[in-house]
Formats: C-alpha cells, structure tokens, sequence
C-alpha cells in the first residue's frame, strides 16, 4: 500500500516535472521573439535592436514553474479536498464560523488601540506609534466602517425586500448635505443633526419609493439610477443654496457630548492631559461609525424577526403570494426603501463631519455601484457576508496603494494605485465564479421550531424588483 | 334570478351578474352563483372555462368588467369584493386563496412561510415594528402564539418534522398542503383553492380530501374550489358549478351536476346538435337510462386512453374523465338499456365502439374466475356491488389495488382478517416480501374498516352511486 502511494506520488512528480518543462520550452518558443527582442529608434532616427533576456527568462520561469506547480501540488491538492468535502460533516467548520462574528466584533472593538501598540513598538515611541496609526485608523479603519455601513443599509433594500437600487448613493448625499447645509447655516450640533439627517434621508426614500412602486426588475433599477443622477445634478446646478461643484467646507467636526477635538485648553487632550495630537478624533470618529454600523446591523438583525423583515424577504419571494396574505405590498416596499436610506443619511452626515467638506464629485454613481457590488459579492441578506466584501473590496483598493514592491516587478514607471480599478474588476469577477452567491450566500432563517438550519441558496431568490 | 340570490342568508359570497372583459375576449359572461356558509363549492368546466379567472375577480386580482361579489362574514359585515384592493380582501373580508401553481416563499422555511401569513396580527401586536423593535413584551406573546397557530397547522398536514426545511425543498404534495396551511393561517372565512389536487397521486388525493373536509368541518370554513380530479369534486363537494365558455352550464348538488347531459357534452366535447339529440333522447327514455348511456360513453372513452396508453394503471386516468369512469364498476348490467335508447349517440370514435363487447379491462370483469393463489377469505365479487379504495391505506398504489381486486380483496376488513399464511400469498402475487408486515397494512385496514362499518357514507367511491 505504502508502496504504491510513493510510485504515485513519484509518478505525479515525474510528470509534473514533464509537464513544467514542456511549458517553459512553449512560452520560450511563444515569446521569443515578441518579448526577447524589442526594437526602439535611437537619437539619430535608426531602429536598434535591443535584447531583453532577462524578461524573457522570467516569462519562461513563470510558465515553467506554474505549471509545475500545479500539476504537482495544487490539483492533488484540490481534488482530495473535493473528495474530503463529501465525506466531512459539516460540523467541523461551524466553530470557527459560528464564533467568527463574536471574533471579528472584538477585533474591531480593540483595532485603534492595537494598531497603536504595534506601531509604538515598532518605532521606540508613543508619539510616533500615534501619529503612525493615523493612516490605519483613517484609511482603513473609518473608511471600511462607512462603507459596511452604507451596504448594510442597502442590504435591507437589496438583500432583503429584493428592490434593485442602483441610485443608493442619493441618500448618502443628502444626509451628507442636510448635515453640512443645517450645520454650516445654524450652527446646529452633529448630534442633534445625526438622526435628522436620518430623518430626510428616510423622506428621500419614500418619495423615490412612490413612483417606483408598479415597477420591476430592470425597470426599477434604471428608475433608481436616474434618482441618483438626479440628486447629484441637483446638487451641482442649486449653486445658491449648494455653492455647487465648489462645495461646503468648513463643516463643524463632531464633538463627544460637548467635547471639542480641538488644540486648545478646552480641547480634549487638553482636558486629559494628553500630548496634542489629530489622532483622537480619528480614533472618535472610528468608534463613531463603528457604533452607527453596529446600530445598522442590530436593527437588521431585529427587524428580521418582526413581521415587517419577514414580509420583506416574502416580497422578495414572491409579491403576488404575499398580497394573497393580505399583505399591504406598497408600506412594505416604502418602509423598505426608508429604512435603507435612514441608514444612507446617517453614514452621509457622519462622512460629512469626518470629512469637514462635501462636493458633488463624492456621489457619483460608482459609489452607487461600489455598494451594491459590496452586497452582491457579500451574499444578500447576510451581514457577515457583506462585513467581508466591504473589507476585501475598499480595504484591498487601498491597499493596492501601498504595493510599492510591484514596481521592482513591473519597473519603476508602475504605479499601482492606476491599476486599482482593474485589479478590482478581476477580483470581482473570480468571486463571482467562484461563489456565485456572494461569500455567504446561505440564509439563516428568522425562526425555527426544532432547529436553526442554515436555508442554502439554491432556494433564495434574489427578487424581481 | 338576481333577488333570489341576495335574499339568501345562507350564502356567504354571492356572485352576481359578474362579467369579465379582456379587450374583446369574454372570459366570464353573467356568471351569478352563491357559496353557502360552512359548505365545500366546486367550480368546474373544461380548461379555458374561466375558473381562474371568476377566482382572480373573487380575490381582487383582476377587476371584474362588471358585476357584483358581495362576501357576508360571520359577524354580519358585508364587503362588496370588487370594490376591494387584493390584499384588503384577505385582510379585512377574510377570504384566502391558493395558486394553480404552487406560490410558496421557497427560500423561506416552512415554518416562516407560516408565520408570514400572520402578518397583520403580528404586525398590531408589534405596534407596526416599533414596540416589538424596543423589545415590548406583547410582542413576545404573540410571536409565541404565532408560532404554537403554525405548528398546529403543520401537525394537521403531517410537516412538522420538515418545519425547519426551506419550502422549496418539500416534495409536490407536500407544497400543495403547505400552501393550503399558509391560507388557512389567514384566519380565512372563504378559503378558494384553485387546483388543489393538481399533480397529487391517488393516496395524497385521498388525503387532500380528509384535510379539506377537517378543515370545513373543525374550523367552520367555507370552501370554493376549482378542480379537475373528479374524484376530489364528487366525494368532498356539497355544491358543484359547472363553467364552459365563462357561463354556468350547471349547478347544483353532485348526484344532479353529474348526470347533467350539458355537463357531459361539456367534459366530452360532444358537437352541439348531438347534445340536443341526447338531451330529448333523456327526456324520452327517461333519467336511468341516460346516466347509464353516458356511463358507458364515458367508460368507452377509458378504455380508448387505456390502450392508447397500455402502461399507466387506469386509476391514473381517472381525473382527466367525468365522473363516472371508475372501471371498478360492472357496466355489465346496464348495456342493455343503453342499447335501446340511444342507437347513434356520438359521433366519436369512442362511441362506435359501443357495438362489440368491451376489451378486456382487469377490473371490470371482476367476478367469474378469482385468480389462482388466492387468499383464504377471497371473495366473488365485492360486497354490494362496490369495492373500499384499498389505496388509502399507505403502500397500496392503484396497481396493486387492481392485483388484489383481481385476487377476491375487495375490502378493508378482508385485509384487516389476514393471517400469516394469507400476507404470504397476498405477498407472492404482489411480488412484495415483507412490505405487507413493514407498512402494516393489516392495522391501517383495521382502522379504515371500523370507520367504514362507523359511517359507511363517505367511503363511497366517486363513481358509484
């Protein structure tokens, strides 16, 4: 028997090693002459010759190895796992993923403080472990926050009642001006100015709700779209009330009960005695989105378990055998799209006092787009799902900017940060193929009578509209 | 006409005059008919007769082109039907619906497609969302009640185990009875079922029967059906209204309905002066005689399908002809008469057969030799003239009814009285072993028996008169 594994494993190895060198010989053969040999002009006008072996030889070895590695290891590999998938109860996995949500709660709660501690660490000093982590708070952190924010908003629309909207960023941008117009024009505080936002936000929704009610599917998604369009030329053109594409600046920060994240002696570091430093309303203003996204998701979470989340997962089912329940299918489509656009404002009013200013340029409709394709990839309906997509996805554009070392790769005239949108695009699509419902795409139902089992996707329909 | 219907109190929907315009299509022509009160209502009539669509009127699907739906519930309050929007009619006037294709909220279990259905209850409980989103205890209770309402109506249609499975993930049959329990979850007064016995096989016939009858009985609701499988209309309806063409052709009691010579033409598609002809050939030779020749027509027209078909058991057939097509009767007796009165029935090719004496057919010719291997109480022929459905009891299909009706077991208490050396032969000749003891036949005959000898009536098969 053992015997038999080596020969198998050798042969394997054997023809792993056939296989790789058949294709180092056919990229060689392939890119020869197209990669080997390049031709440029020179300073007096003549075409030279220049000879790039070195390029070629990568391309040969990339060729080579991969295949080598692929045949030897990676289809063994995947195909015992295949086999294992059948035998293995599902069990084994569900510790981890139970607990994950509880894992990642935590990670999130402590994350500031941890990126502080690292950075301190790493460079011998506190100062600079705070003035370090700026951009992890920041750049990451926050901007991760408002976009999981912002998606689990629109999963309520999308993921759950199963209304395609691609105009979601209208109600980001009117939290974000409702804010910066009341705040700018009335001196009203963030707190106060938080949950109005919310407010119009949520009115927003229910007057895009009413004319889109009859429609579906594709119909409704265009209808949505022009809507987002709609708010942003409104926004550039109202130039008396709007300053236009200039935009507000100035925008009051938000204060923790009074406190203001300001230099001065009634400042925050100054009333704790701490070194000054732009680092605290960061850290602020992470809590604050953390705590805001956390709300979306405790709402969802409870709104699923009343009868409202359930007749909005039934609309998304089926409308028709939902009226035949005598559910009212207009209040439930409008609470839909007004419960996900209050949650829109609130991230756009906590975007405008992050920022302190707001222009047009910042909801167009790649925005739009950017979220949806965060819930699709994410699985609809599923938080956790999303909570991952949105940190792939933001998190992996920005880290895209950091990818120095690619440019000892590509040459020094690489900048990766043009490549981020197509490396986006690709990440997208290999999700897609390879889990086309989104990372989680299994739904967990909203009540049980002996056991909670997880309803697999083959049976979730993604809603007509 | 008109008056007549309104001043019955009896009745708790009445039509009147509905019409039923599409563009120049008339679906429905002045249809008047009433459902009374804690009675089963058949609506039937050949495909395209406008059934569905008197039932789209009746639950505001469709607006009817003219006339009046008037539904007078329990507590005296009257609706005027077509007035109402779709929802508000299950809401407020308390009438529930079934699809012709199943509607169920596939990705939901089974349990929440249960407790979609008590949206509006639930909804007030939860103070529309609010107080149950704060977590009030009102809402609690009634969440919990809601749920004890879906289990008791899984334990009646035998889903209780499946409770946590997604719907789409049931079998056909069992989807047919969890869309009845999801309207019966409505709290209807009126419950239309379109096709509720569509694609069932004999045994869940059987049962669709038993739950539809508990359900008028136990919980006092009306019910309209549309049906094809004669079978479920004659046994469970106490009113039948038959449709071509969008106008009532027939109404009345079963026993009248069925040997309607219209109703016949109808199901038969007999050419319009050929109706006249049989209808004065009844009124000449009198009711017995005509019944007996449609009998036979419809007999003759069995046997066509069955050899045309020679592979599928004759009760499979029996939904797709009228009433009077159960080949486990002797028609022997009456082809005299027939004989003598009508000579030139029809023209089909179906009826010119009626000259030569009947093709062999398994059960019809019962009597004269019991099969050799026989069991010990075998008998000649079936008490009475009629055999029990010995496929209500599990594990006997229609095939293996006919094996043992060819082999002298006619009735439940025949079966109910094997002993060991009969189950052996029974199970020789049905090529079973150990299936008889596994399903326990003999105590399910047990049980069937007693309650035939309790209330001999609806035993009654929907053939025999």
């Amino acid at each position: 028997m053992a015997d038999l594994q080596t020969t198998e494993r050798d042969s394997v190895f054997a023809k792993a090693v056939k296989e790789g060198l058949l294709a180092g010989a056919l990229a060689f053969g392939l890119f020869f002459l197209i990669v080997g040999f390049r031709t440029d002009q020179n300073i007096r006008n003549e075409l030279v010759l220049n000879q790039r072996w070195g390029l070629l030889t990568i391309f040969v070895l990339v060729a080579g190895i991969g295949r080598f590695l692929l045949t030897a290891y990676i289809t063994p590999w995947s195909v015992a796992r295949s086999k294992n998938k059948r035998v293995a109860v599902e069990k084994e996995q569900s510790a981890f993923r139970k607990s994950f949500p509880k894992i990642g709660l935590g990670l999130l709660l402590v994350y500031p403080f941890l990126v502080i501690l690292i950075l301190t660490a790493y460079n011998g000093s506190m100062m600079g472990g705070l003035q370090g982590s700026l951009k992890y708070v920041d750049n990451f952190g926050i901007q991760i926050l408002i976009y999981v924010m912002l998606a689990w908003g629109l999963n309520i629309v999308v993921g759950l009642a199963g209304l395609l909207d691609l105009g979601y960023v209208a109600f980001y941008a009117v939290g974000a001006y409702s804010y910066a117009l009341l705040s700018t024009h009335f001196g009203l505080s963030f707190w106060l100015l938080l949950p109005m936002a919310g407010i119009f936000a949520a009115l927003w929704g229910i007057i895009l709700g009413f004319p889109v009610l009859r429609l579906r599917g594709d119909y409704l998604a265009i209808v949505t779209l022009a809507f987002g369009e709609i708010i942003r030329l409104v926004l550039i053109n109202w130039t008396a009330v709007t300053k236009g594409t200039f935009g507000i600046s100035g925008i009051a920060k938000a204060t923790l009960f009074g406190i203001p994240f300001t230099p001065g002696p009634t400042g925050f570091a100054a009333l704790l005695g701490l070194p000054n430093s732009g680092v605290y309303y960061k850290i602020f203003l992470y809590y604050l989105i953390l705590f805001l996204a956390l709300l979306t998701a405790w709402v969802t979470i409870r709104l699923r378990r009343m009868p409202i989340g359930r007749a909005w997962e039934a609309l998304r089912e089926d409308e028709i055998a939902c009226r035949s329940l005598g559910i009212n299918t207009t209040t439930t489509k409008l609470t839909a799209f007004a419960t996900g656009a209050m949650f829109g404002g609130f991230a756009g009013s906590f975007f405008a006092a992050r920022q302190g200013f707001v222009s047009p340029e910042s909801f167009i409709f790649l925005e739009s787009a950017i979220i949806l394709a965060i819930v699709v990839l994410g699985g609809m309906g599923s938080l956790v799902g999303i909570a991952i997509a949105a940190a792939v996805m933001i998190g992996g554009t920005e880290l895209l900017r950091e990818l120095e070392f690619l440019k000892r790769i590509f040459g020094p005239d690489f900048t990766p940060e043009l490549y981020r949108m197509l490396l986006f695009g690709l990440a997208m699509i290999v999700v897609m193929v390879w889990k086309p419902r989104g990372f989680v795409g299994n739904r967990e139902p909203s009540a049980f009578l002996h056991k909670r089992k997880m309803v697999s996707s083959e049976f979730t329909k993604e809603g007509h509209g | 006409m008109v008056s007549e219907v309104h001043n019955n109190p009896a009745a708790i929907l009445r039509v009147e005059r509905l019409s039923m315009k599409f563009g120049g299509l008339i679906a429905i022509n002045d249809l008047n008919f009433e459902a009374k009160r804690g009675a089963i209502t058949a609506l039937i009539g050949p495909n395209g007769a406008g059934k569905t669509t008197v039932f789209n009127c009746i639950t505001g699907f469709y607006k009817p082109t003219e006339g009046m739906l008037t539904m007078t519930r329990q507590n005296g309050e009257e609706y005027l039907l077509e007035r109402m929007a779709d929802f508000v009619i299950t809401k407020k006037a308390k009438v529930a619906r079934t699809f012709q294709n199943i509607r169920l909220f596939s990705g939901l279990t089974v349990l929440e497609n249960l407790l979609v259905a008590q949206h509006n209850p639930l909804m007030l409980s939860s103070g529309f969302t609010i107080l149950g989103l704060l977590g009030f205890p009102t809402y609690k209770k009634a969440a919990s009640d809601a749920i004890e309402k879906a289990r008791f109506w899984l334990e009646k249609i035998n889903l209780v185990e499946r409770a946590d499975d997604p719907a789409g993930d049931l079998p056909y049959g069992a989807q047919r009875r969890l869309e009845i329990a999801r309207a019966m979850c409505t709290d209807p007064e009126l419950l239309c079922l379109d096709e509720p016995a569509a694609g069932l096989n004999a045994r869940e016939s059987a049962e669709l029967n038993k739950l539809l009858l508990d359900i008028r009985d136990e919980t006092g609701t009306s019910i309209l059906l549309i049906e094809h499988d004669m079978s479920v209309v004659m046994e469970i309806s106490d009113h039948v209204v038959v449709l071509e063409y969008g106008t009532k052709i027939s109404d009345g009691t079963p026993e009248t309905v069925k040997n309607d010579p219209k109703v016949i033409a109808a199901y038969l598609g007999v050419e319009d002066e050929e109706v006249v002809e049989l209808i004065e050939q009844a009124e000449a030779a009198g009711l017995d005689n005509i019944t007996a020749a449609v009998d036979l027509l419809s007999t003759e027209a069995l046997h066509e399908i069955e050899e045309a078909h020679p592979d599928m058991a004759p009760a499979a057939l029996i939904p797709s002809a009228p009433a009077k097509v159960r080949p486990a009767r002797t028609t022997a007796a009456k082809k005299p008469a027939v004989k003598s009165a009508p000579e030139k029935p029809v023209a089909k090719p179906a009826a010119v057969k009626t000259a030569k004496p009947a093709p062999t057919k398994p059960a019809a010719k019962a009597p004269a030799a019991i099969k050799p291997g026989a069991t010990a109480n075998a008998l000649g022929e079936p008490r009475g003239g009629k055999a029990d459905r010995l496929f209500v009891i599990k594990g006997i299909g229609p095939v293996n009814e006919r094996k043992l009706n060819e082999h002298g077991i006619f009735h439940f208490d025949q079966i109910a009285a094997w002993k060991k050396a009969d189950i052996i032969a029974a199970e020789a000749y049905l090529a079973f072993d150990g299936r008889i003891a596994r399903e326990d036949w003999i105590g399910q005959a047990k049980k069937l028996a007693k309650e035939s000898q309790a209330k001999p009536a609806p035993k009654k098969t929907g053939g025999a008169k």
